[in-house]
């Protein structure tokens, strides 16, 4: 690790049977960035979230996160990483802080430096009222904002959140896409998020990288982009045009 | 070691606050009840009148009374205490999404499988450490005989030998839950299992056994030697089931008297001299070695389901989805 970058992909190539999932993928991320992750369904995001949390093996090529090998030393990883995969899951006959108090003793954590912290981030997921309730008992909002305290309670350095924003009504993507901009400002935590609304996107990501049949076609500033493929006089440009225009490059 | 141990916490706290395990210890409350005052009484009766009665605690385990001995009810319904606590193990963490979020966290993947199984292990214990107290317990005002240190270590092996046998269903039941996702699959695949394993070979090797050497009745007198290969033929089909391997286990250890597992005519002539010589129990060290392939035996298939299930479950590739 030279410092500045807190993952680097190297040809990461993932293959299920015939059909290539990830093809020779090169991605660097900076430390403290918040890195949006687009491209259609089937892409091979997952997959590469996969990849860099060491829950899934690379057939070729490798990749380091915060200096280590998700593949090699894959418990190393998950100590600093943590990962909200889509649709989370909880224990259903358990409460919000007994489900947090399980995820933080499978990592270690004492239970006196466990409780205050858990508290704390109830409160900034605006979850501290409801923290006695059975989570099956939660609405879709509350349950993405407790997956996030739950990813939290390692005090990771980055986060994977993988379609953090599906099927969340218009003030629990505000809330949520709020959560996740303030995780970056505040505690300088490094977010990779993919996520298929754009606006949402072009609104928190320093940088955004579009994924197409395995492969990355695009990775930069959104402005750097817009320029590449718009021109320097195109005064307005939204994610949305950019990556329809990646999508409709790629497809043909 | 720490990350099984904080999963085997959680599943324990599963099971025993789960409906499913309330009913089944109900159940099995209810039935060592009835077995120990069916058994107790019956034995009263029976003793009335004896001088000096030897090794009576342990028939409290072994007698029939009026309907079936503990023995056999554990053989009969120990393999469905197993499937009950993990056919969804692991399923259902799938289905529930929680399955990746757990390996998401620094433990070894193994740690998740380790820590179901201990659990498993540990209700199993402590189920069957009850009923044999709850048994003795009743036994002991019922019928008023104490049980020497010799009935003691009887117990305790009979005990270790169950733990291993409802294990080993236990072990089956959860690879059975890596390979089906679907929940009502695994449970309906262990209990086929189950009924294949416990009742249709203790049937189907007499067939069996006929089909490798026929017997009729008026060869036998003519070939004596085919009634040796049928009987023995029947004999190892039916040692496939644990079923079996559990019953004459467990009965040979808990009743001194048995002092042999073959059928009378697959003795030797030396054997069946000293069965008629020798009247008195036999000594427990004796009693093990006579069982020693068996427990052994039961012991194995136990370790390689739990390991077939591990190296599945190891190999498996996690999706979110």
């Amino acid at each position: 690790m030279d410092g500045q970058h807190i993952i680097d992909c190297r040809e990461l190539t993932k293959i299920y049977g015939t059909q290539t999932a990830v093809d020779h993928l090169n991605l660097t991320i900076n430390q403290g960035e918040i890195f949006g992750f687009l491209g259609p369904n089937g892409a091979g995001k997952t997959t590469t979230l996969l990849m860099l949390i060491g829950l899934s093996e690379p057939s070729s090529g490798s990749a380091t996160v915060c200096g280590f090998n998700p593949t090699r030393e894959p418990l190393k990883v998950k100590r600093v990483v943590g990962y909200l995969p889509e649709n989370v899951g909880f224990y259903d006959d358990l409460n919000a802080s007994q489900n947090m108090h399980f995820v933080s003793r499978l990592n270690g954590i004492p239970e006196d430096i466990a409780l205050p912290r858990i508290t704390e981030l109830l409160s900034i997921v605006e979850l501290e009222t409801e923290k006695d309730k059975k989570v099956g008992n939660f609405s879709r909002g509350m349950r993405q904002r407790l997956g996030i305290a739950e990813v939290l309670v390692k005090e990771p350095q980055v986060v994977f959140l993988d379609e953090p924003t599906l099927g969340l009504d218009p003030d629990g993507t505000a809330r949520m896409l709020s959560l996740i901009s303030s995780l970056s400002r505040e505690k300088n935590i490094t977010v990779f998020f993919s996520s298929h609304l754009l606006d949402q996107v072009q609104k928190i990501s320093h940088r955004v990288g579009i994924m197409l049949k395995g492969g990355l076609v695009a990775c930069g500033k959104i402005d750097d982009l817009a320029k590449e493929k718009f021109g320097v006089d195109q005064e307005i440009h939204t994610l949305e045009g950019i990556y329809m225009k990646f999508f409709k490059e790629g497809s043909k | 070691m720490k990350g099984m141990l904080v999963i085997c916490r959680k599943e324990l706290a599963d099971h025993f606050s789960s409906t499913r395990f309330i009913l089944l210890f109900t159940v099995i409350f209810m039935v060592s009840l009835v077995t120990a005052y069916m058994v107790g009484t019956g034995l009263r009766e029976e003793l009335q009148g004896m001088t000096k009665p030897t090794l009576v605690f342990l028939l409290l385990f072994t007698s029939t009374g009026k309907l079936f001995s503990l023995i056999q009810f554990i053989a009969f319904f120990g393999p469905l205490i197993g499937i009950v606590l993990g056919f969804d193990a692991i399923n259902k963490e799938r289905s529930t999404r929680t399955l990746s979020k757990i390996i998401s966290q620094p433990i070894y993947r193994d740690a998740v499988i380790n820590g179901k199984f201990l659990a498993g292990v540990t209700i199993i214990t402590v189920m069957l450490v009850a009923i044999i107290l709850l048994i003795s317990g009743l036994g002991l005002t019922l019928i008023g005989v104490v049980p020497g240190p010799e009935e003691i270590g009887r117990l305790v092996i009979y005990l270790i030998i169950s733990i291993f046998y409802i294990s080993f269903w236990l072990g089956v039941s959860i690879l059975f839950s890596i390979l089906f996702r679907n929940i009502a699959t695994s449970a309906l695949a262990a209990v086929a299992c189950w009924i294949f394993f416990s009742f249709f070979i203790a049937i189907g090797s007499g067939i069996a056994a006929d089909m490798i050497a026929p017997i009729d009745q008026n060869s036998i007198a003519a070939n004596p030697e085919r009634l040796i290969q049928h009987e023995q033929a029947r004999n190892i089909l039916s040692l496939f089931s644990p079923m079996t391997l559990y019953s004459e286990g467990t009965t040979t250890i808990l009743d001194p008297m048995r002092k042999t597992t073959q059928t009378l005519l697959l003795m030797g002539p030396m054997e069946r001299l000293s069965l008629s010589r020798f009247q008195n129990p036999l000594p427990l060290l004796q009693s093990v070695y006579l069982v020693f392939p068996h427990i052994i035996s039961l012991i194995a298939i136990t370790m390689l389901f739990f390991a077939i299930s591990y190296i599945v479950f190891l190999r498996q590739e996690i999706r979110s989805t």
